[in-house]
């Protein structure tokens, strides 16, 4: 799977096509490699500065943070592990939100970070989430919602899941409201965040290559003891089943959801 | 949130009866089957004796039951005689009119739904179907949906919606089935519409979970105005298998899984995700499933008596409020990092934690002080 960004070195091997890439070329190429396509994992700040026009993103200030409510202990306290991520990232949790310009198109964006406890969902991108939907509906702005999570966050139980729910409803909300929702899924897309506000979106653009899905490909297989099908799980295989609109290579998302506001009015 | 695709309930065997920390419970009864046999045969009275073992057997399944663990209760909510949705609908639903299919691909057995009475109201009323029996079981994919079940679900609803009918869903679930098929007819996006559609659907809905919660699988027909839960029932983000398998790399420690999980009636009441947990009979629902089915119909009518008595409008202005509170975490202003914690679920599970803004979470473990001990 691919990593995220670009680690150290001057050079790297690419890990879809095995070419050594310079590393500034492929930071330039927003993190796509050169030779064959592949879309690198992005942090949420690398995915706002490439999306945003420059100097057009107010972040929302709020800072929180998960109140443990399981007490939870695996390999290390919850809270440890929050606090890890939060000093590995700079981030308070999984999801950036605030609101930016696209190609001059005012929009309330939230941009998960797939490196924050694997981009999962608990309390606090439930409700960083939530508080998006509800000021893009306020506001009556476009939201631009970019996807990366491996779901429901564990370690949160019963609460985590239940942000499905929550932030399904202020979707409808939305919706009724007549907003705009566009959802951006990126690699990788999948459980509870797939099966909530990823695929509420009025319109559903994908990066290639994501894996967008329900279940995960090793519990599906220990199911159905039978090879999977190529691509499985991918966003053209979702394409092709008719669960997305669009396939959008990076270097053009800014355009398509500028184009996709432009037609709705918005 | 993966979902562990274990067949469960997976039919009664003669060890099924008990599970393990049932078996001393199994032993007294065989005692007073004994003792019955020898009464019978010997035409001697052996009454008094009887009585008194009988009086130890409750004592002990009053202990047992008081106490079960997270795993415990995980075999009370998987038992293989535990009533499933069709006893309910035996025991509780009068003139039920079941309504198939999802029109548009099949209909899939493992969510039923129907017009039905339950005490004197109309209801829709839809749920998970393990099966009864071994073909129904395997017809039933284990009562693991497919996204049909949840269209079918949801085209139900919108029906019960334009003849303002209450809903009733009975939740009973491991999980969404993990295959091919649920993956390239969209789970995740069938799933995903469910929860969108239920917290603005214009009539009363009450979920109860009846035995399994299992993650995006229950969630999927769980939105609603009341969540109630079984007091031997189990609601879940992930199985504890699936967790134990992630976390710990190994299925074996599913009963540590469980523990942490806080999966338990009792827990997740205390954390204030359920609204109402419902006692069970002594010993299991599966020990008295009419008794636990009268217990559900009462909660049903009260529940729905109160429901329609409120407009419209505000049922849903109430609904969203329900879901819209459900977190739990710190709140720091980026103005001399003031910490105001917001808590609904676990407002007595919150505690300080290392937080972005140090000088914050120290502020935050003294409001939180300050919250418990008002």
């Amino acid at each position: 799977m691919a990593k995220v960004d670009v680690p150290e070195g001057l050079w790297m091997r690419c890990t879809g096509c095995s070419k050594m890439i310079f590393r500034k070329v492929l930071e330039e190429n927003l993190h796509v490699c050169p030779e064959c396509g592949l879309h690198y994992r992005i942090s949420a700040r690398t995915r706002i500065a490439q999306l945003v026009d420059p100097d057009a993103f107010e972040e929302t200030t709020l800072r929180l943070t998960s109140s443990d409510p399981l007490r939870w202990q695996d390999s290390k306290p919850y809270p440890q592990r929050l606090a890890d991520a939060q000093r590995e990232t700079g981030l308070a949790d999984a999801v950036i939100s605030g609101k930016g310009y696209i190609k001059g198109r005012a929009a309330i964006l939230a941009v998960m970070d797939p490196t924050f406890v694997m981009g999962s969902m608990g309390s606090v991108v439930g409700e960083m989430v939530t508080a998006a939907i509800e000021r893009a509906s306020d506001e009556n702005l476009p939201l631009v919602i970019v996807t990366c999570s491996g779901g429901a966050r564990m370690q949160e139980g019963l609460v985590s899941l239940m942000q499905m729910a929550k932030t399904s409803a202020a979707l409808a909300r939305h919706d009724s409201a007549g907003g705009l929702y566009i959802t951006v899924m990126t690699d990788p897309t999948t459980a509870g965040v797939a099966a909530s506000f990823a695929f509420l979106g009025d319109v559903i653009v994908a990066e290639p290559g994501a894996m967008i899905g329900f279940a995960g490909p090793r519990v599906i297989w220990n199911t159905v003891k039978t090879e999977l099908p190529a691509g499985f799980q991918t966003a053209e295989f979702m394409l092709e089943h008719g669960f997305i609109d669009r396939i959008v290579p990076r270097h053009a998302l800014r355009s398509e959801i500028a184009r996709i506001i432009d037609y709705c009015g918005k | 949130m993966a979902e562990t695709p274990v067949p469960r309930n997976g039919g009664p065997s003669p060890a099924g009866q008990y599970l393990e920390f049932e078996k001393p419970l199994a032993r007294i009864e065989q005692q007073i089957a004994e003792m019955e046999a020898i009464q019978a045969s010997s035409g001697r009275d052996h009454s008094e004796l009887i009585r008194s073992i009988r009086a130890q057997l409750m004592t002990e399944r009053r202990k047992i039951f008081a106490n079960l663990s997270a795993w415990e209760t995980v075999q009370v909510a998987r038992h293989p005689r535990r009533p499933l949705l069709p006893h309910y609908i035996d025991l509780i639903v009068k003139d039920f009119c079941e309504l198939k299919g999802d029109r548009n691909f099949r209909d899939d057995k493992a969510i039923v739904a129907g017009f039905g009475r339950i005490g004197g109201n109309k209801v829709m009323l839809i749920g998970h179907n393990k099966g009864r029996d071994t073909k129904e079981r395997i017809d039933n994919y284990f009562g693991m949906a497919h996204p049909e079940g949840y269209r079918k679900a949801l085209l139900k609803m919108r029906l019960a919606e334009k003849f303002r009918l209450p809903v009733v869903c009975l939740i009973d679930t491991a999980g969404a089935y993990p295959g091919i098929g649920a993956e390239e007819r969209g789970i995740a996006q069938a799933i995903a519409v469910n929860l969108l559609e239920m917290s603005r659907l214009r009539t009363p809905i009450v979920c109860v979970v009846i035995g399994e919660g299992g993650s995006g699988g229950a969630l999927g027909i769980g939105v609603g105005d009341r969540i109630a839960i079984l007091e031997h029932a189990y609601y879940s983000v992930i199985s504890p298998e699936g967790c134990a398998a992630i976390l710990w790399k190994s299925a074996e420690h599913a009963a540590k899984a469980a523990e942490a999980l806080r999966l338990t009636s009792k827990e997740l009441k205390r954390l204030r995700l359920v609204d109402d947990v419902l006692r069970e009979p002594l010993g299991g629902a599966h020990r008295d499933p009419a008794g636990m089915a009268a217990t559900v119909e009462k909660y049903i009518v009260e529940t729905l008596r109160d429901l329609k008595r409120v407009k419209t409008d505000t049922l849903l202005r109430r609904r969203y409020k329900r879901w819209r509170e459900i977190g739990s975490y710190f709140e720091h202003l980026e103005s001399g990092g003031e910490v105001r914690p917001r808590v609904r679920a676990a407002a007595r599970a919150a505690r300080p934690v290392p937080a972005v803004v140090p000088a914050a979470a120290v502020e935050a473990s003294r409001v939180v002080e300050m919250v418990k001990s008002t």
